[in-house]
């Protein structure tokens, strides 16, 4: 059987011709079967994407391919014209960007964004086209395959649009599929139903695939072969079985040991000691409701309570839209609630920061997720950490400058970093500083807003490693806003599952962890792809899972906002009535109609 | 965590000089120095009448001919630069003050208070801007100071419109939230944070406003609302000279080419650092 896709020894270069090129991709090798996927793995900057981009004989603006070759279905790419170029891409070769939101085009309808490349190659009439696209949303499960067509991208869930994009690239049967990340900006709810879309997709076109990703686990779920790549070389290649039960090479290593253990097979250290009922809480947050918007509100938020006690991490978890970011805002004042209460040491907080006292601002800080922008790209490092220290320490300029040293010492940088501007670091860097701007003000509680969730699985690691450590020896309390699973369960001692604005379950981490579950913290720890390779057809055969993945969150559903996804719903009960606050344990709670025997029962 | 050298230079490096802005700076430095120095250099006052003959040839009389008067067209073109350079840019950077700190206000502060001055501001817009100035000097008469304010709050309306929107784009950054969450006041985030990510594109827009300010004096000159004779303006000695071109006099041409010529070398600067800031940000969303 020949290879749909054959790169050999591929060199890339990257620069402009005044500040000269370097080397992105050096020497990597890529052959793909019929049928097959291939995934290639590594950080960011490892040349992954630029690897399979070259697959289309495409590359980046400020790019150039400068060795090796290409044959896609026996044809050199490089020797073709930009005209050949052109005829190929979207034909027998398609792409599937990472953030589906931003490569749909809002102004154009689905029907006629996702049979473009079949009409602009004239593969078939336009009616055909979009008749053959409606079996394609019927095979990749979407709701309603009939309307789809004439809807626009911003009234569909984003998991189906990045199901779409999918339909997009095989409605012209491509012989080979390129999916660039297509998973890692969805919740793990959703990221399951777009993993069996494709893997099904895949396998029954026969479609090649070059599948790029930073993640072990999705890799585990849907690749055959696994290249791994580091600063542009190959580092290993191998049979997906292989490197993941035997890896060779030390970063691949590196890469299995920053995949965090799922939350089932956490041991408890009980000697640890857990959480202490009674001890005093830095924040207790009492029916908080909040929400946007000035003349008719959007809740986001509603009544919400929960304590973060000193020195603990509190957890909170849910996926995108459920407001826990709001939460974050609230209580550090940035967002005013519309009721309920916020108390610091049993002192009510006022609802903007600029209102609170010096103390209070001084003893919570809050970081953010996305490290490009929450820290000035005009301010030097050492302005950045200076102004908390003015702000709330005082310090005389001889022992400012050393105690900004300490700060990076803290977070693990070199003291020369002083001088240097954002723009001059990582993204891992980056959030070292605004972490360390936050203990700069030396708080009491730090309210950590996804502050992995941009970074490289690597960094990641090492960025939650540092919060440890800091919890550790400052004693400091978090408030950790996470989608993933299970980073909170590596990490927490308190968990809040938030649901559409609502609180689930909340209580000790193992005790969340444990049955009885709340059936919407059931499914999330079911969501969250194991590293092995047959998890994922595991968990679609269990189909009661997947029936209740495509249907959205409901922010203003009277009754349970569960209930439309809920398996155990009850009929006119659920969707008439608030849920009743269940007490399992002492603090663990479970907001749910169905008796906590029987949401014990429920096995995974 | 991956260093990113190549980036690391991206701030403060000046090595891609084009020839344009070479061009560009030449003519300005060229003119800023006579600027400086034109008065000492002249070989006459910019009052003195040194030829009973108007509309003199050049190099007959003076190195440029005489003017309508029969004053040198070479010393009131040098006495004219400082005056046309220095009255432009006071009147930007008055306008710059206003605009700024109105636009800035009005970014951070509710939605009342912004639409109200959006909403001013727009109706100030809505007039052609010469018109404008017409009604105001008309009404309250030509003195240099009347002009200049004129000038400036005409022309900061424009300046405020471009500062509220860049404001409003860097105030819904996270480092400003977090400015926020420290309980800084409004003066400090607007300072501190706002105004330096603001500075680049404002100083281009400066350099453009520069240039409008200059064509806008001289148009006011040409119309007998600017600068009053015998001071000389290069828009002045447009205005004056014009009978001249009926009879083969280049008296206004010179001022002309030399109001063109100082626009055309501002904007080469302009232009390229416009570019480089659109390939800093091009490469800030690259990376």
């Amino acid at each position: 059987m020949n290879p749909v896709i054959d790169i050999k020894d591929l060199w890339v270069e990257a620069g402009s011709a005044s500040a000269g090129f370097d080397s992105i991709v050096e020497g990597v090798s890529v052959r793909v079967h019929p049928g097959e996927v291939v995934a290639l793995i590594g950080e960011s900057g490892s040349g992954k994407t630029t690897t399979a981009l070259s697959a289309l004989a495409y590359s980046k603006p400020g790019c150039r391919i400068v060795g090796g070759s290409i044959h896609l279905n026996g044809r050199d790419l490089l020797e073709l014209t930009q005209e050949e170029r052109r005829q190929l891409r979207g034909r027998e070769a398609a792409y599937v960007a990472q953030s589906a939101s931003a490569a749909f085009n809002p102004a154009i309808k689905i029907g006629d964004q996702v049979i473009e490349s079949t009409v602009i190659h004239d593969l078939m009439p336009r009616n055909e086209a979009l008749r053959q696209a409606v079996e394609m949303y019927q095979r990749l499960d979407l709701p309603e395959p009939g309307q789809l067509s004439n809807r626009y991208p911003h009234q569909v869930s984003g998991g189906q649009l990045q199901r779409l994009m999918a339909a997009m690239a095989m409605s012209s049967s491509p012989s080979l599929l390129i999916l660039d990340e297509p998973t890692t900006a969805l919740d793990v709810t959703t990221q399951i139903s777009v993993l069996s879309a494709f893997k099904d997709l895949i396998k029954g076109q026969n479609t090649a695939a070059i599948y790029v990703t930073h993640d072990l686990a999705v890799v585990a779920q849907i690749a055959d072969r696994i290249i791994v790549m580091q600063d542009g070389k190959t580092m290993e290649a191998g049979p997906t079985d292989e490197i993941i039960s035997r890896p060779q090479n030390a970063y691949t290593q590196t890469l299995m040991a920053a995949v965090r253990p799922p939350p089932k097979s956490i041991s408890f250290d009980t000697a640890g000691g857990g959480v202490q009922a009674n001890s005093d809480s830095i924040i207790s947050v009492r029916s908080l409701t909040a929400g946007y918007g000035r003349v008719e509100k959007k809740i986001v938020l509603q009544d919400v309570s929960l304590d973060v006690p000193k020195g603990q991490v509190v957890g909170v978890i849910g996926e995108s839209g459920c407001g826990k970011s709001t939460l974050a805002r609230v209580i550090a004042g940035l967002l005013p609630q519309v009721s309920g209460e916020i108390h610091h040491h049993g002192e009510v907080l006022r609802d903007t920061a600029r209102r609170r006292t010096r103390d209070v601002l001084k003893n919570i800080q809050i970081v953010f997720q996305m490290p490009d922008v929450a820290i000035n790209p005009r301010h030097r490092v050492r302005e950045i950490l200076g102004r908390p220290l003015d702000l709330f320490i005082g310090f005389d300029s001889s022992a400012r400058e050393s105690r900004i040293d300490e700060l990076l010492e803290l977070v693990e940088l070199p003291k020369s970093y002083k001088t240097r501007f954002p723009g001059e670091l990582s993204g891992g860097e980056k959030q070292r500083i605004n972490l360390a701007r936050a203990l700069a003000a030396e708080p009491e509680l730090i309210l950590c807003d996804e502050v992995t969730s941009a970074l490289d699985t690597v960094v990641g690691k090492a960025i939650i490693d540092l919060l440890k450590k800091l919890q550790d020896n400052l004693g400091v309390a978090y408030l950790f806003i996470s989608h993933d699973l299970s980073t909170v369960a590596s990490f927490a001692d308190w968990v809040v599952v938030l649901y559409a604005g609502k609180v689930v379950e909340q209580g000790p981490l193992e005790a969340v962890l444990a049955p009885p579950f709340h059936p919407y913290t059931r499914l999330l720890l079911g969501s969250v792809p194991e590293l092995r390779t047959d998890w994922l057809d595991g968990v679609v055969a269990s189909k009661t899972h997947l029936d209740h993945l495509s249907q959205s969150v409901d922010a203003d559903a009277v009754g349970c906002p569960f209930f439309s996804r809920c398996a155990l719903a009850i009929e006119n009960v659920c969707n008439r009535h608030n849920a009743p606050l269940r007490e399992v344990n002492t603090g663990h709670t479970i907001a749910c109609h169905v008796e906590l025997e029987a949401l014990g029962r429920q096995s995974h | 965590m991956t260093g990113r050298p190549e980036n690391a230079a991206a701030l403060g490096s000046g090595s891609d000089v084009t020839p344009s802005l070479v061009i560009g700076l030449i003519i300005v430095g060229f003119w800023l120095l006579v600027a400086l120095f034109g008065p000492t250099l002249a070989p006459y006052l910019e009052s003195d009448i040194i030829t009973d003959m108007s509309y003199a040839p050049a190099g007959e009389v003076g190195l440029l001919g005489s003017d309508y008067l029969g004053r040198d067209v070479f010393s009131r073109l040098l006495y004219g630069a400082r005056m046309t350079m220095g009255l432009a840019l006071l009147a930007t950077v008055l306008s710059f003050s206003i605009g700024v700190t109105l636009g800035f206000t009005a970014a951070i502060s509710g939605r009342w208070i912004d639409g109200f001055m959006s909403r001013i501001n727009d109706a100030l817009m809505a007039f052609p801007s010469v018109i404008l100035a017409l009604i105001v000097m008309s009404a309250l008469g030509t003195s240099l100071v009347i002009m200049i304010v004129t000038v400036a709050i005409i022309d900061s309306t424009r300046v405020f419109r471009l500062s509220r929107a860049l404001a409003m784009d860097v105030s819904v950054m996270d480092f400003v939230d977090v400015a926020r969450s420290r309980g800084e006041s409004l003066w400090w985030i607007t300072a501190r944070e706002i105004l330096p990510n603001t500075l680049a594109p404002l100083t281009a827009e400066f350099g453009i406003r520069f240039t409008f300010a200059i064509l806008f004096i001289s148009a006011l000159s040409f119309l007998g609302l600017g600068v009053q004779p015998p001071a000389a303006d290069w828009g002045v000695m447009v205005k004056e000279n014009l009978q001249g071109l009926l009879f083969g006099s280049a008296a206004a041409l010179m001022p002309a080419c030399a109001v063109a010529s100082l626009t055309v070398g501002v904007n080469l600067i302009v232009d390229w650092f416009l570019k480089r800031m659109g390939s800093d940000v091009a490469q800030e969303l690259m990376n």
